[in-house]
């Protein structure tokens, strides 16, 4: 009795929710309908007696793609207000086909049966010993181990195929360019300088990483060269596809 | 099953079907917004998934159960796709109505 | 040996000139066909007199070899070494020479390259050659269309000129329907000797005079079906009325051309047909009996046209066409060999007449028009006097050659009787025009005053030794060749020459006959053709207002005559316009409508429908969900109901 009328609440509820999903005026009440409606449909999965699937519904739908909606929906600057526009256009139209595929349904649901061999059909019968998640288990990871390894690479190629979609390439971010590392010539940034005995490199007008020293520098600077760490830091990040950038970077004062 | 006295496999099946309806209606109704589409679509599947849970509680099938994973599964990875297409789509149209997407026209 | 010689001497001649002459040069080719001419003009006459004169040389035939022989159907390469052939080759080789000769004049103001007009010149004399040398009838018919090929390239050898090129198709193409009355001939002999060879033909002859043909529900004699076919062929090459119309036109091309042409080659070669299948037409009377009456009228009918013309080529041409319908009454009546006889003596005067014209065309300038000449005689006095010998010629008058072969066609035509009365009436008035319009020919060309410019008339010389001395060379021709040939052509002598070459029915005693009719008969063609020189003399020379009276008198008349019989205009209303409208139809309808229409509808349907297909590409995503989702539920329906 508590069954029935768990299932009738929780049935009516899910329809309910469904019906608010396809007909809500804001998406994010869809969403939100949705996962209601989720979780109706994990308790009526409760009562059929697959507890391991009612969890993976709250779990991965309610957890996951539900939430994925909703943080697409948020995301989006959309005016959705605007894609109401032409709803009643099709309304006709749909409720014409939705109404035929109830009457059908509705015939099929009055008017079957199991038909007598089906029982023998059975691939898998559930043990009753067991519980529903161990039994599950039992099956999926002996007979249908394939399939199932088979469903993770469909996710994986989802993941991949929806990072590989959405990655985007930033300008403003740097790459290493390994074309430019490997073309890298000895010529283009060593000089081998022949120093005579006892000359320093400063008489030779060979420069180097300038010391964040302000005595060096001439009176008539710009006042940010006060900065003492702006060259240091510029040197540091241009290490490789940069070559020798940091080098020359006297050079520029 | 233990405790279903009156709650068979008739019940189910009305309340999938009646699911599947309501996914195939959603689809006409919202034929502008692709995220709600999606969601229709969830709901279809939902619905699928619950007539397999159904008869899989009803005949003492776990094959059922084992399906309606696997379409669980599936349906996941399709709507992350789908999302991510919505947002590349976004992100070069500047909308997602369904209607603007017809380059393919012939 | 030597007869072989004569027939491929031109051959290799033209071959020289042709191909080489864009590299040896234009005086080399000349020389090349010049000298296969000349060793051609000595063989081939050598030849006919070893062949009468001794009986040293076989008679029969040279093999060269085996052409076709497939089934019962066997054609060799061989030449025909009898009276007959060797006379027309002894002739044809001998004008060719000289019309050769006389062209190297000619054609010495033609500023580019003139090796191609000899080599066609040369190469039209070969297939002459092997056109009357021919052992079979698929050999003569290779001669036929190679001479049919050369007239065409010759007539349009001024290529740049369009009426040259008309003339030059229209020669052709006239020719092809009488060919294909030939061609269906031969195959008819085929069909009924088993044989195109003219031995077995001949030898098969009289086993096959019962022959009948079965055609539209109505049997012939085959031999007259044969003869009728055969005739058609001759008509359309020898110019006889209906299918003549070429050859005026054939005057398109250079004078020397016109003299091949009309006076030792391609026209001749209906009659010498005639002569050749002999055997076969002596047992064809109605045949006969259709080629005398062709024959007669033809050469009346051109006689009347030459006396309006006022080109000087047309009007000679004209005559041409008359004078083979002379031949063709003697050879109608059965007379071959006085047909034969009249066709060597009126080559040497038609050659003659032919380019003492190019002669004089060449004094004026290349003016050809009549009505622009006159005064000149004087200033050409040897092209003068060799016109005069050839008019004499052709007008039959004592002692010139044509007296001699147009009376005895008279008289043959006399004797025959029955439809051959036709013939001599018909030619007596012929004989009579003839006479006139050359007299009309010479007095407007060379008397009276000067109707050319004075620039014209300044620059008129006597054409070089090139040209009179083959001028001169057939002025004795013409006047000598009727009393020395006579004898053994038609005269006592001529069942030995002849031999066995021609046939004579054993009821044809018309050879004979014609030696026994009254005296006016024999008188009467040089009467009525001096009677026709003083009628010219008196309209032309002291008169020369009455052409123009009677012209205006009887003007329809005149244009009847001045327009051709209105044969040009009858045969474009008749076939050529109905050709054009059906072959415009054919183009527009069939051609462009139809048979392109097929694939371009094919390719516009396509195109059309795939447009039209393309619609139900949207590219709209919903609309596709939407049809899915239909399409789902309609199969869910099916499945209901009829599942």
């Amino acid at each position: 009795m508590i069954v029935a009328i768990a299932f009738y609440a929780f049935a009516l509820i899910l329809l309910a929710s469904a019906a608010m999903v396809v007909t809500a005026r804001n998406p994010v009440h869809s969403v939100l309908f949705l996962i209601l409606a989720f979780f109706n449909a994990a308790a009526l999965f409760l009562i059929a007696g697959a507890e391991f699937l009612a969890m993976i519904l709250v779990i991965v739908y309610v957890g996951a793609v539900a939430v994925l909606f909703l943080f697409v929906v948020m995301m989006l600057d959309v005016n959705f207000a605007e894609l109401r526009s032409g709803y009643q256009r099709y309304m006709p139209v749909g409720a014409a086909i939705g109404g035929v595929l109830a009457i059908e349904l509705l015939l099929v649901v009055t008017g079957w049966q199991v038909a007598p061999e089906a029982l023998h059909l059975s691939l898998g019968a559930a043990p009753a010993a067991a519980t529903n998640t161990a039994a599950l288990a039992e099956v999926i990871y002996t007979k249908y181990v394939f399939l199932f390894q088979a469903a993770g690479l469909v996710l994986l190629v989802a993941m991949i195929g929806a990072i590989v979609l959405t990655l985007r390439d930033r300008k403003t971010s740097r790459h290493q360019v390994i074309r430019v590392q490997t073309e890298r010539s000895a010529a283009a940034t060593l000089e081998m300088v022949e120093a005579g005995i006892g000359a320093g490199i400063g008489t030779l007008g060979i420069y180097r990483p300038l010391p964040a020293t302000a005595d060096l520098e001439p009176a008539d600077n710009d006042p940010h060269a006060d900065d003492p760490h702006a060259d240091p830091v510029d040197a540091a990040h241009g290490g490789g596809a940069h070559g020798g950038s940091g080098h020359h970077a006297p050079e520029a004062r | 099953m233990g405790g279903t006295m009156q709650i068979g496999l008739g019940h189910f099946l009305t309340v999938s079907a009646i699911l599947l309806v309501l996914g195939v209606f959603g689809i006409f109704l919202n034929r502008k917004n692709v995220i709600v589409i999606l969601m229709s679509v969830e709901l279809i599947l939902l619905a699928v998934n619950l007539n397999l849970v159904a008869f899989s509680g009803a005949l003492g099938d776990l094959t059922g159960q084992v399906f309606a994973m696997f379409v669980l599964t599936v349906a996941a990875a399709e709507a992350a796709i789908g999302l991510a297409i919505v947002v590349i789509y976004f992100r070069n149209r500047g909308s997602i109505q369904v209607e603007d997407v017809n380059l393919m026209k012939g | 040996m030597i007869y072989a010689i004569a027939v491929f001497a031109p051959l290799f001649g033209s071959l020289i000139a042709g191909l080489l002459g864009p590299f040896i040069g234009d005086r080399a080719a000349q020389a090349a066909a010049i000298i296969g001419m000349v060793i051609a003009a000595i063989c081939g006459p050598l030849a006919l007199f070893m062949l009468v004169a001794f009986d040293t040389a076989p008679s029969g035939v040279v093999s060269l070899g085996t052409w076709i022989d497939v089934g019962r159907f066997h054609v060799d390469w061989a030449l025909r070494y009898d009276a007959l052939s060797a006379t027309m080759v002894g002739m044809v080789s001998f004008v060719a020479m000289l019309i050769h000769v006389y062209s190297v004049g000619y054609m010495g103001h033609e500023h580019r390259p003139k090796y191609r007009f000899f080599a066609y010149l040369s190469l039209f004399t070969f297939s002459m050659l092997m056109l009357v040398t021919a052992d079979n009838l698929l050999q003569l018919f290779f001669g036929w269309e190679g001479v049919g090929l050369c007239s065409y390239l010759l007539i349009g050898y001024w290529y740049d000129r369009p009426s040259a090129c008309a003339a030059a198709i229209k020669a052709m193409i006239v020719n092809r329907i009488g060919d294909l009355a030939f061609a269906v001939g031969i195959a008819l002999v085929f069909f009924k000797f088993n044989s195109i060879e003219f031995p077995s033909i001949f030898a098969s002859i009289g086993l096959h005079q019962a022959d009948t043909y079965d055609l539209f529900g109505t049997s012939f004699p085959a031999f007259e079906v044969i003869g009728f076919l055969l005739f058609i062929g001759a008509m359309g090459k020898s110019a006889q009325i209906g299918l003549h119309v070429w050859l005026p036109d054939a005057m398109e091309g250079p004078t020397p051309v016109s003299a091949l042409i009309h006076a030792a080659t391609m026209v001749t070669a209906g009659v010498f047909l005639m002569a050749r299948m002999s055997p076969l037409m002596e047992f064809a009377p109605t045949a006969l009996a259709f080629v005398t009456i062709i024959g007669g009228t033809t050469a009346l009918f051109a006689a009347t046209i030459g006396c309006t013309q006022t080109d000087i080529k047309r009007v000679i041409a004209y005559s041409t066409c008359s004078q083979l319908g002379y031949m063709f009454v003697a050879a109608g009546v059965g007379a071959y060999q006085v047909s034969i006889f009249h066709l060597i003596t009126h080559a040497f005067f038609k050659a003659l007449l032919f380019l003492s014209a190019g002669s004089v065309i060449h004094a004026m300038s290349d003016e050809q028009d009549m009505r622009r000449m006159g005064g000149i005689w004087r200033k050409i006095p040897i092209t003068y006097t060799v016109m005069w010998a050839g008019s004499l010629a052709l007008a039959g008058i004592f002692p010139f050659a044509g007296y001699y072969s147009k009376d005895a066609i008279l008289e043959a035509a006399y004797a025959a009787g029955g439809v051959g009365y036709y013939g001599w009436i018909c030619g007596v008035l012929a004989a009579f025009l003839t006479a006139f319009y050359s007299w009309r020919l010479l007095i407007m060309t060379f008397h009276g005053a000067p109707r050319a410019d004075k620039h014209v008339m300044a620059h008129v010389h006597e054409s070089p030794l090139v040209m009179t001395g083959p001028l001169m060379v057939l002025a004795v021709g013409a006047l000598v060749a009727g009393f020395l040939l006579k004898p053994d052509f038609i005269g006592e002598y001529w069942p030995e020459y002849w031999g066995l070459s021609i046939f004579n029915g054993p009821d044809n005693h018309v050879l004979h006959a014609m030696e026994e009719l009254p005296g006016w008969v024999g008188l009467l063609p040089l009467l009525v053709g001096l009677a026709g020189i003083a009628m010219a003399y008196w309209w032309y020379m002291f008169q020369p207002g009455i052409p123009a009276a009677m012209a205006a008198r009887f003007p329809a008349v005149y244009r009847f005559l001045l327009n051709k019989w209105y044969f040009d205009e009858l045969y474009n209303w008749l076939f050529v316009q109905p050709a054009i409208k059906l072959a415009r139809g054919l183009w527009q309808v069939g051609d462009a409508g139809i048979i392109d229409g097929m694939p371009n509808g094919v390719a516009s349907l396509a195109a059309d429908g795939s447009r039209q297909a393309v619609k139900l590409q949207t590219g709209s995503l919903a609309l596709y969900a939407f049809v899915m989702l239909i399409g789902v539920v309609a199969l869910l329906t099916i499945f209901l109901m009829f599942g």
